[in-house]
């Protein structure tokens, strides 16, 4: 077994999208040494890896990821990729792995920037194949899953199914609508506050224009899934009436919830799901930030400004940080009426029937949940949310569903290789009495 | 407020309040089983749920022999999800002293009618491929078994509550003179007060010699088919009794699933965080005793508390400090497995019968007077 390789920075940024690559090159230029890290192999993140070669794509947004990459290749950080954060050893350093081994990082100042995941729901056919959230799904397909003439049928909610029902078009889906369980009632004031952000309102346009043939429903949502091996059908209802649409595949997923996992491992408080975070993106912990979707879902350009913020802060360059903080704080209040918008509606609880399963990492259906009055009862004596994934996914459906809370996570963040964890290079003499 | 008189009160519903509560039920006593968590949720639900026979003191050996003869009784009714799995505990030798220690544990559970297995190098290495090969053997203890404790309590609770045991969600807060005041106002009555809250025990009786005793535990992705038995390290009774230094010892069990658990730590320590430095320590020793375990996944590590008595033996039976008061506690590590008989000579304490092996090494009393305010 050999030792890890230990390293030691001023400022540790926790993931490379927008938020991170932000934060990264502020730190950065400021003349911090900066160590970046993600666990994937290239940076960008969710948003940009998708977006950067899809054409469809507003030019802004490529000009955007292209100049900030640019900055980040230019700058001194070093980037550590394929590299995942797996745990706090204490709280100045963090433990991290990748194919090579385990490495520790010392730092004076860490940036997470951890983004977030797609909110899943459990219904009624939820877990069978081809079945994908939708974010997921357009991974898949950049890696290489064919779409070309499938039936793609798109429902949850969120400014991604839009974007994502477009990529697929692009790939050569047919997209047998858009089902977003958000009403016009909630949706007409959303879109109010975009006058303000034209460009958002541009982008939604151009992804509606791009899919004019495919059905776009609001206020619809899916009640059910049915196929023998594989999906055939999906049933929608708006409350008043129902259809059934036969279709390869359905991309369903109810918008957005922040990773939170690794703000928990350092006890940085949580509020509503999110870091909660001071005007400088500081958490509760000291020398602790969160930025961009991990403090708050709110989309590009907010964690692009939130990342310089705490890459500023976290630097002593607060007086490059101040002027950012009104355009900040505009989007923050965009970032708020998209979360009313695209807030499920209470219906969705009811869906998930006896048999549905909620935790797919250890099949625990709802019938054996809800007996329970705590996220602790139901984990032990269900083992719901005991799997590899550790609760990410059925944790924060059953938050929806019962209103629980995860309460302290254990680590690992993520599954480690055993290796990592031995701090030692060599194991512990026998001990003798 | 008082809201009851009964003839037993037991507080605490881990596996040991648990099994004395349905045990007092049965005997057709009015009992009343208390706790503000729910079944097993502590340190039943933090620990390996390993049924074992252990032979640090003959006391020990008695009731862990005794409980274990229970437990396989008991499995027939319990639920698949309980996960009892009579798998055996091999404990491996790995220089030629552990090798003595072989024949002499052997020996010892031969005398007493536990059956017994001397198992070479070879034969080690058919039954656990994954051990490394410079093993001296190892002994095989067939009875020995596995279980999911927290399901095991639940169903202990339930079976209390089936003969007229009244569970109470609350908190106590305070026993003594024949009182128990719950958090919500409510005062309870009874001559016998059961202190079975582990390692909270000496809060609700203080004087009582019993120390938080952490542990650390960490399990494995699914990898069916890596580990059949129980195996424990013979080094295991030299390093778990240590009492002062931290101590880690090869511990491994193959769940139901196809999950290794790997143990064990031991540290006077009341915190409840991860400690990665023994945590890595205990990871390596794992390493050292099964290299290949080095490549499997951990998806997650945690802590428990074990209630630990300065000899290594519960507490079981009278409080010398107040007569209304009895001990079900200071289990330390083998809480799960005695658990059972516990609860049988409690209760045959009550009832005034011979109990089915002496229970005098068990008694507070033994501790002497010093041992409480």
């Amino acid at each position: 077994m050999s030792k890890g390789i230990e390293l030691d920075c001023d400022v540790l940024v926790v993931g490379a999208g927008p938020a991170g690559i932000a934060a990264c090159v502020s730190a950065a230029e400021s003349g911090a040494r900066v160590i970046l890290i993600d666990d994937n192999p290239k940076p960008g993140g969710q948003i940009w890896r998708a977006s950067i070669q899809y054409p469809a794509n507003p030019k802004s947004h490529v000009n955007d990821a292209a100049s900030w990459l640019r900055r980040l290749q230019a700058c001194s950080a070093r980037q550590l990729l394929s590299t995942r954060a797996v745990a706090c050893l204490s709280e100045k350093c963090v433990l991290a792995e990748n194919e090579n081994g385990s490495i520790e990082i010392a730092f004076r100042h860490a940036i997470l920037a951890t983004g977030a995941r797609e909110l899943l729901l459990p219904f009624p056919g939820w877990t069978l194949p081809n079945v994908f959230a939708p974010g997921g799904l357009q991974a898949l397909v950049k890696s290489g899953l064919p779409v070309h003439g499938k039936r793609v049928l798109v429902a949850g909610t969120g400014p991604l199914l839009l974007a994502v029902a477009a990529f697929l078009k692009s790939k050569g889906a047919r997209i047998e609508g858009i089902y977003d369980q958000a009403s016009w009632r909630r949706i007409i004031p959303f879109a109010m506050t975009l006058i303000k952000r034209p460009t958002l309102l541009v982008s939604a346009l151009v992804y509606r224009a791009s899919l004019f043939s495919s059905p776009l429903r609001y206020g619809w949502w899916p009640v059910s899934a049915s196929g023998e091996d594989a999906l055939r059908l999906v049933t929608l209802t708006n409350g008043i009436q129902t259809k059934t649409i036969a279709c390869d595949m359905l991309a369903c997923g109810f918008h957005l919830i922040p990773n939170t996992e690794l703000q928990s491992a350092f006890a940085c408080k949580l509020v509503e799901g999110k870091a909660l975070v001071d005007e400088w993106q500081k958490t509760s912990v000291n020398g602790v930030f969160s930025v961009g979707e991990s403090a708050g879902v709110g989309g590009l350009d907010l964690a692009l400004i939130e990342g310089q913020i705490a890459g500023f802060a976290a630097t002593g360059k607060e007086a490059s940080a101040r002027p950012l903080f009104p355009k900040r704080d505009a989007l923050r209040k965009i970032a708020a009426a998209m979360d009313r918008a695209f807030a499920p509606r209470p219906e969705l609880r009811d869906l998930v029937q006896k048999d549905t399963i909620v935790c797919r990492c250890e099949d625990v259906p709802w019938g054996k949940l809800r007996q329970h009055h705590s996220m602790r009862h139901a984990r032990i004596y269900t083992r719901c949310g005991m799997g590899p994934c550790q609760g990410r996914v059925c944790g924060a459906a059953l938050n929806f569903l019962t209103g629980w809370e995860s309460g302290a996570k254990r680590p690992p963040i993520y599954p480690v290789q055993l290796s990592t964890l031995i701090r030692e290079p060599q194991a512990t003499p026998k001990e003798k009495p | 407020m008082n809201v009851g008189t009964y003839d037993c009160i037991v507080v605490g519903s881990g596996i040991v309040g648990a099994a004395c509560a349905a045990s007092f039920a049965k005997d057709g006593m009015q009992v009343a089983l208390i706790d503000s968590l729910g079944a097993g949720l502590l340190a039943t639900a933090a620990g390996m749920g390993h049924i074992v026979v252990m032979d640090d003191s003959p006391a020990q050996f008695l009731l862990t022999k005794y409980s274990q003869n229970l437990w396989l009784s008991l499995s027939d009714r319990l639920p698949p999800t309980a996960e009892f799995q009579k798998c055996g505990t091999l404990w491996v030798a790995a220089d030629s002293e552990e090798r003595s220690e072989v024949e002499r544990k052997h020996a010892l559970y031969q005398d007493h009618d536990v059956s017994t297995q001397i198992l070479s190098k070879n034969e080690l290495a058919v039954l656990e491929p994954e051990l490394r090969q410079e093993l001296e053997g190892a002994l095989l203890v067939q009875s020995d078994a596995v279980l999911y404790a927290p399901i095991a309590a639940q169903c202990l609770t339930l079976d209390a509550a089936s003969h007229g045991a009244v569970i109470i969600d609350s908190e106590v807060i305070s026993i003594g003179q024949g009182v128990v005041n719950l958090r919500d106002g409510r005062i309870l009555q009874s001559q016998r007060i059961v202190n079975a809250a582990g390692e909270r025990s000496p809060q609700l009786t203080p004087g009582l010699p019993v120390k938080k005793r952490k542990g650390h535990l960490a399990i494995t992705d699914r990898y069916p088919g890596f580990l059949r038995h129980q195996v424990v390290e013979l080094g295991y009774l030299k390093s778990a009794h240590t009492l002062s230094a931290d101590s880690v010892a090869f511990n491994v069990q193959p769940r139901i699933t196809g999950q290794v658990l790997i143990g064990s730590s031991r540290q006077f320590d009341t915190t409840s965080e991860v400690d990665h430095a023994i945590l890595g320590r205990m990871l390596a020793r794992a390493v050292e005793y099964m290299p290949r375990l080095a490549s499997c996944s951990i998806i997650r590590t945690w802590t428990g508390h074990r209630a630990a008595t300065p000899d290594k033996l519960p507490l079981i039976g009278p409080w010398p400090g107040d007569e209304t008061i009895f001990l079900a506690t200071g289990h330390e590590g083998l809480g799960i497995t005695t658990s059972l008989a516990t609860a049988e000579l409690l209760s045959a304490f009550f009832s005034g019968q011979t109990t089915e092996i002496p229970i005098e090494p068990y008694l507070p009393a033994r501790l002497g007077e010093g041992c409480h305010a």
